[in-house]
């Protein structure tokens, strides 16, 4: 991958309560690219995330910002790095007490001194960009999960990040909706100039959007490159999770003894 | 023996984990401290929160102080006509609730109306990612979210206790006067003969507001640290209502003990 990464992450690892969650992981995100990083879920992918917004620190290794070592940030610089940085969570995880106007508002309103007719143009620009501007006036309660998850995109982008960050942007949407944000994905991320991160299952939708992949398990990167170069490998994980296969390097039975011998045992009464 | 000392294992734990937990959420008291300052700089964010918590509040609050009012009306008439001394039932009524009554109850009423309510609706934004993106948006929940929520109950919780003592002194009026015809003049003069306003008023005031803090913190506390599932915060709540109860109870106690240690 070329060498202008906004993001670099090296020899990386953390544990949490003596659970090893990241071994050795090495990853690039040059600017003004969308790389996704797949994998089963509980491999580490969002806190993946989470170490590079800064909200963990790794136990040993480095994650780099737009030059900067993340963990290395005292509170002021790390805030700094966070204006310019926008996250789209799971669920939307929007402010259920404040409109969706004041929803796209809130971090324009906090971190700049701008007049309520200038954060009224943007906001409704940002609505326009997600389809949404005619929806400005609901509460959070009355959206549908897809609408939710594009207000979320539009408050993520309020500031014009140079880090997009989304965390399973697909889950739990219908097929028009899960369309409609990976496009959205790919093209804020072109017009804003930004470099996108992506954490997700979904292998059909975010192949057609990202640049690059990397592939994850127990903690460790085991495959990585662009879709096409992923589509024509014969690496059986890769081949598993893009063709989700029931059974392979993942395997479908959680371990255990011999069946047979589970089959014919009597249990011993309760 | 081994079932004695896993017992003894499981009461030491216990209370260590008590402590540990006094520790953080004193730790956390000196965290609204630190991030306060945004507070009192953005008025409208501590006024909101003096709505929810304190105006809000006010018809529970009220309606309560009124007939706690009309009820030591009654009971207070009933022991002091035994005695000859019925005119002294507004010097009764105004002692028991500016001492005792309406911090205590005013407390606990407030406890039971806003502290779960602020409990629920942290531990619901931390279950929902809502804090979380908050953090991640470089605004520090606990100066945006937590901050104001406690000083809001600071604030509102003496506010709400006078109004309680105020309708508990017009319901003993409505009973004794009204109704029962004690003569309003002695109900009025004596008590404000009998009510000191350093020795009752004040120290009214002082434990109201004590109360205020101990259950803004343990609201904030409760509600922040919460497991984040529906479960996590339903027992949150909980906590959130017992423990201030206690606390409120156990700190009249020793507050009384220091201010009336003349007796």
């Amino acid at each position: 991958m070329p060498a202008d990464n906004l993001v670099k992450i090296s020899d990386l690892n953390f544990s949490y309560e003596n659970r090893s969650i990241l071994n050795g992981i090495n990853m690039e995100f040059p600017r003004g690219k969308v790389v996704a990083i797949m994998g089963g879920s509980g491999c580490g992918k969002t806190t993946l995330l989470r170490l590079i917004g800064g909200q963990l620190r790794p136990s040993s290794g480095t994650v780099t910002v737009n030059g900067r070592v993340v963990h290395e940030m005292g509170h002021d610089e790390l805030y700094g790095m966070r204006r310019r940085m926008g996250m789209l969570f799971q669920f939307g995880a929007l402010f259920t007490d404040i409109s969706v106007y004041d929803n796209v508002a809130f971090q324009i309103r906090e971190h700049t001194d701008l007049s309520e007719e200038l954060i009224h143009d943007l906001v409704m620009m940002k609505l326009n960009a997600v389809g949404l501007r005619g929806a400005h006036t609901l509460m959070p309660n009355e959206l549908s999960g897809g609408m939710a998850r594009r207000v979320a995109l539009a408050r993520a982008i309020a500031l014009d990040p140079m880090l997009m960050m989304y965390d399973e942007p697909f889950t739990g949407l219908d097929p028009l909706s899960l369309g409609v944000i990976g496009q959205l994905i790919r093209k804020l991320n072109d017009a804003l100039g930004a470099t996108s991160l992506m954490v997700t299952h979904d292998i059909q939708e975010s192949m057609l959007i990202v640049d690059y992949i990397y592939f994850m398990a127990e903690g460790r990167v085991v495959a990585q490159g662009t879709p096409d170069e992923l589509r024509a490998t014969k690496d059986p994980f890769v081949h598993q999770f893009l063709y989700a296969e029931a059974d392979g390097p993942v395997p479908f039975h959680y371990p255990a003894g011999d069946y047979s011998a589970d089959l014919l045992r009597v249990p011993a009464r309760a | 023996m081994p079932k004695l000392r896993e017992l003894l294992v499981a009461l030491g734990s216990r209370v260590t984990d008590r402590i540990w937990r006094l520790g953080f959420a004193a730790r956390f008291l000196c965290m609204i401290l630190v991030y306060s300052g945004q507070t009192f700089l953005r008025p409208q964010l501590l006024f909101r929160e003096i709505w929810f918590s304190g105006v809000l509040s006010l018809i529970i609050i009220m309606v309560s102080g009124l007939f706690v009012g009309l009820v030591l009306g009654l009971q207070g008439y009933d022991t002091l006509q035994r005695y000859g001394s019925s005119e002294a039932l507004g010097v009764l009524v105004a002692l028991s609730l500016v001492r005792e009554l309406g911090p205590v109850v005013a407390g606990l009423l407030f406890a039971s109306r806003a502290g779960s309510a602020v409990t629920a609706e942290i531990g619901l934004m931390k279950a929902t990612e809502q804090l979380k993106a908050m953090d991640m948006m470089a605004v520090n929940p606990m100066a945006r979210v937590v901050a104001p929520r406690f000083w809001g109950g600071v604030i509102a919780m003496p506010l709400l206790a006078a109004l309680f003592s105020m309708m508990g002194v017009f319901g003993g009026y409505l009973i004794g006067v009204v109704f029962i015809g004690v003569d309003e003049g002695a109900f009025w003069s004596q008590m404000q003969s009998s009510v000191d306003f350093r020795e009752d008023v004040l120290n009214g005031i002082i434990k109201s507001f004590v109360f205020g803090i101990a259950v803004s913190l343990i609201a904030v506390f409760e509600g922040y640290d919460s497991i984040p599932t529906a479960e996590g915060v339903s027992r949150a709540i909980t906590r959130t209502v017992v423990t201030s109860a206690l606390a409120i109870l156990a700190l009249d106690f020793v507050l009384t003990s220091f201010m009336f240690r003349s007796l």
